[in-house]
């Protein structure tokens, strides 16, 4: 198990100071938080309509406050998203069409899909079963970038169809008539989705692989060990060592406090996370 | 309390004592009760004569020592004893009884002893001269007592004791007697009671809901056992949990009704028009609901709950289900299959809301499925959360109408007002909204079907392809961080 101040200690004992770099900003940290925050809110008042047969559905409507509360909450829940997936979109809008950054849409900073994502995708499953070298990742890797167009794409359906529901007379006016039975279906179907999805590949992906094993911390600290950074992304870091920018994303090591706090926080999001993976689960297969 | 009558008889006359307590009893009864001083004094309180037995005990001897005989149990003793005798020589005779008796002859004496008897025996006062004695048993110990107060109270007061008691012509009556006869009087109730559940009158005597024979009240008297309010009780004596029931495989309906909104409002309230027993099952003619003339006969229910609920059944018989019940069809609801006979829930209620879903759906089994789908039931079926539309919100409750009736709230015509009760704002496209959609219907609903056809694919085939994905990458990874913490100790993989 690799541990951040383990590895700093055991850097110092090899002579000279473990380096640390940006990854993520403070905004893009905040916006995880309010992101797995309200997922988890989400699924937690959301599974136990969408399997309100089940034995655990009622203990869990009465744990989140009731039956009445249960709605009430997962619209609250669905609103604190939508407010964080539209500064989001927001924040693209400045960046990428207002200010020009060619590195939003474009290039190897972008979360949009590329032909060497497809490349990148083939050479690891080669390496996965032993018939190739391992791909060089940059700051993006295709499951990263998968992951969040799966969670783009899942916020505007699931928050469509549901807004849909919410509002059914409203939408009325412009949907037809067998898209109101739809939305519940489209609704449910992607909600599941996505728990399942993020409760398990993504779990499993980003922090239960045995390279970040238990949690990736990166996502909380928004900072990374040197040694960590180059094993994980290769490309993204000849490319910054290429361009001399490398200096400038040097951050200072993560304070403790913040470590622990992530630590505890993460394992708290991850137990949750699999608690209802596992409801889920039982829930569809019995 | 412990004086005794024997202390007063002198001993040499008593070869048995019992006998000697009987003998001094009647004697000094028969002598000094001449029978108009009794039924002047019939009703006198008990703290009088036990001030008399504390007068004797102060050496004054009272009038009437027999009630003081009663007091000491030996009445009771003679009773049990089946010893009485009447005519045996007077234990101690008086000055101005002994004149009285030495004047007058045997048979006039005699006459008047006879006179004396049959009067007694036409009243009450003379038997409650032994039978008022509240700790009175007969020789299996059971209690003989009758409470001349409350006996004089009740419906049967003004009778004579003999007048249900007809085997009792003279005094001493025999210990064993005829089970009293009510079908002499109550002809009626008798004829109702034949061929009912209740008909075996060893087992249902009339007094196993009556109550008490001699405290028997109007059943309008709130002490009557067949007052309105006391009725549940009196039924649930034997229709309950550890009741004759339980003996006869019968239901426990007691403590259902007592909490049904009935018998909350027969015993909260004391509503005396709120249903109980015997406004659904009669009194004496109550007939098991498998035959066709019983009033809880499934057919016959609509008329047996309308005689309350008028308005309610006159909507049932214009519904559906009303008139396939009166066209003899045994499987349509009647009103307690949904509402039950006996738990009937208020229908606002969270749990009544709960409940009658799968009532319904235990006939409209295909109806209940699809309904199950929507969200509807997704959020209604999670216990308390009600508001959402259960079968009736949107069918109507007992007027149920097919669609193709323009009166039915789910006719087409009708749908934007229906759905607009809960949904403010819905117009026609709104109502277009299926509420029984079957996605895995191609026919019925294809838009639905390939939506979720699509959705179905979409979410099997991400998972199939990461889950095999990660996978393949966890134990490739792991793979590797073996490999190489084996060789250079290497820490990631």
């Amino acid at each position: 198990m690799r541990d951040l101040e383990q590895e700093a200690a055991e850097s110092r004992r090899h002579g000279g100071a473990e380096r640390f770099f940006m990854r993520f900003t403070r905004e893009q940290r905040y916006m995880h938080a309010v992101l797995f925050t309200t997922f988890l809110g989400l699924a937690a008042t959301g599974l136990p309509i969408r399997f309100s047969e089940s034995i655990w559905a009622r203990g869990l409507a009465k744990a989140v406050g009731g039956f009445g509360a249960i709605l009430f909450f997962h619209k609250f829940f669905a609103v604190v998203l939508t407010l964080a997936f539209l500064i989001h979109v927001k924040e693209i809008f400045t960046r990428g069409i207002l200010h020009r950054e060619t590195g939003i849409f474009w290039g190897s900073t972008s979360m949009v899909a590329n032909w060497k994502d497809a490349k990148d995708l083939f050479g690891h499953l080669r390496w996965m079963v032993g018939l190739g070298p391992k791909p060089k990742f940059g700051r993006y890797a295709y499951w990263e970038k998968f992951d969040y167009w799966a969670v783009f794409w899942g916020m505007i359906v699931i928050g469509f169809s549901g807004y849909a529901m919410w509002f059914a007379p409203f939408f009325a006016h412009f949907l037809p008539g067998w898209a109101l039975n739809a939305v519940l279906v489209i609704h449910s179907e992607e909600g599941l989705l996505a728990i399942l999805f993020i409760f398990s590949i993504h779990f499993v992906n980003t922090h239960l692989r045995p390279d970040s094993f238990p949690m990736d911390m990166v996502v909380f600290t928004g900072v990374e060990s040197e040694e960590e950074f180059k094993h994980k992304r290769p490309l993204e870091y000849e490319r910054l060592v290429r361009q001399g920018k490398l200096e400038a994303r040097q951050a200072e090591a993560p304070q403790t406090w913040l470590v622990t706090f992530s630590r505890v926080v993460g394992t708290i999001a991850i137990v949750i996370g699999l608690t209802l993976l596992v409801l889920t689960l039982t829930a569809y297969f019995s | 309390m412990q004086w005794d009558r024997r202390d007063s008889v002198p001993k040499k006359e008593t070869a048995n004592p019992r006998f000697s307590r009987c003998d001094s009893y009647h004697c000094e009864f028969f002598r000094e009760s001449i029978i108009s001083k009794v039924r002047t004094q019939k009703n006198q309180a008990t703290s009088k004569s036990s001030a008399r037995v504390r007068n004797r005990q102060a050496g004054q001897v009272g009038r009437r020592p027999y009630l003081a005989e009663k007091e000491d149990g030996s009445m009771r003793e003679a009773a049990q004893s089946g010893r009485f005798s009447i005519g045996s020589a007077p234990p101690r005779v008086r000055g101005w009884a002994q004149a009285f008796l030495r004047g007058s002859c045997w048979a006039v004496c005699l006459a008047a002893l006879l006179a004396v008897a049959s009067a007694r025996l036409n009243a009450q006062t003379d038997c409650l001269a032994c039978h008022g004695d509240a700790s009175m048993q007969d020789a299996s110990g059971h209690s003989i007592a009758v409470n001349g107060k409350t006996f004089a109270q009740s419906i049967h007061g003004s009778l004579k004791c003999n007048d249900c008691h007809a085997d009792i012509k003279e005094y001493p009556h025999p210990e064993k007697l005829a089970p009293v006869d009510c079908k002499k009087c109550h002809a009626d109730e008798a004829a109702g009671l034949v061929g009912s559940v209740h008909a075996d009158s060893k087992e249902h005597p009339c007094t196993s809901c009556h109550g008490n024979a001699h405290t028997i009240f109007p059943k309008t008297d709130s002490r009557s056992a067949v007052y309105p309010l006391n009725i549940p009780r009196t039924c649930g004596a034997c229709h309950s949990t550890d009741g004759m029931a339980k003996k006869h495989g019968l239901p426990s309906v007691y403590p259902a009704y007592m909490d049904s909104i009935h018998g909350f409002a027969l015993s909260k309230e004391g509503l005396l028009v709120a249903a109980n027993c015997q406004s659904c099952h009669g009194s004496h003619h109550i007939l098991s609901h498998n035959n066709p003339l019983s009033s809880t006969y499934k057919t016959n229910i609509p008329k047996t709950c309308g005689s309350c609920h008028a308005k309610i059944n006159d909507e049932y018989q214009m519904g559906i289900h009303g008139k396939a019940v009166a066209a003899g069809d045994l499987k349509a609801p009647v009103c307690t299959d949904c509402h039950t006979a006996h738990a009937i829930l208020q229908p606002t209620e969270a749990s009544f809301r709960m409940q009658s879903t799968p009532i319904c759906g235990s006939c409209h089994q295909d109806k209940l499925s699809t309904y199950r789908d929507t969200f509807h039931s997704q959020l209604g079926s999670l216990g308390g959360y009600v508001e959402t539309a259960r079968c009736w919100d949107c069918h109507g409750a007992h007027d149920v109408l097919p669609a193709s009736d323009p009166r039915s709230p789910i006719n087409k015509a009708n749908l934007v007002q229906t759905c607009g009760k809960c949904h403010q704002g819905a117009n026609l496209s709104f109502v277009q909204y299926q509420p029984h959609a079957n996605a895995h219907d191609r026919k019925l609903n294809p838009a639905l079907y390939f939506v979720r056809l699509f959705m179905n694919i979409l979410l099997i085939g991400t998972l199939t392809f990461f889950v095999l994905h990660t996978l393949l990458w966890l134990i490739r990874a792991r793979y590797e961080q073996i490999k190489k913490k084996s060789t250079n100790g290497g820490k990631n993989a």
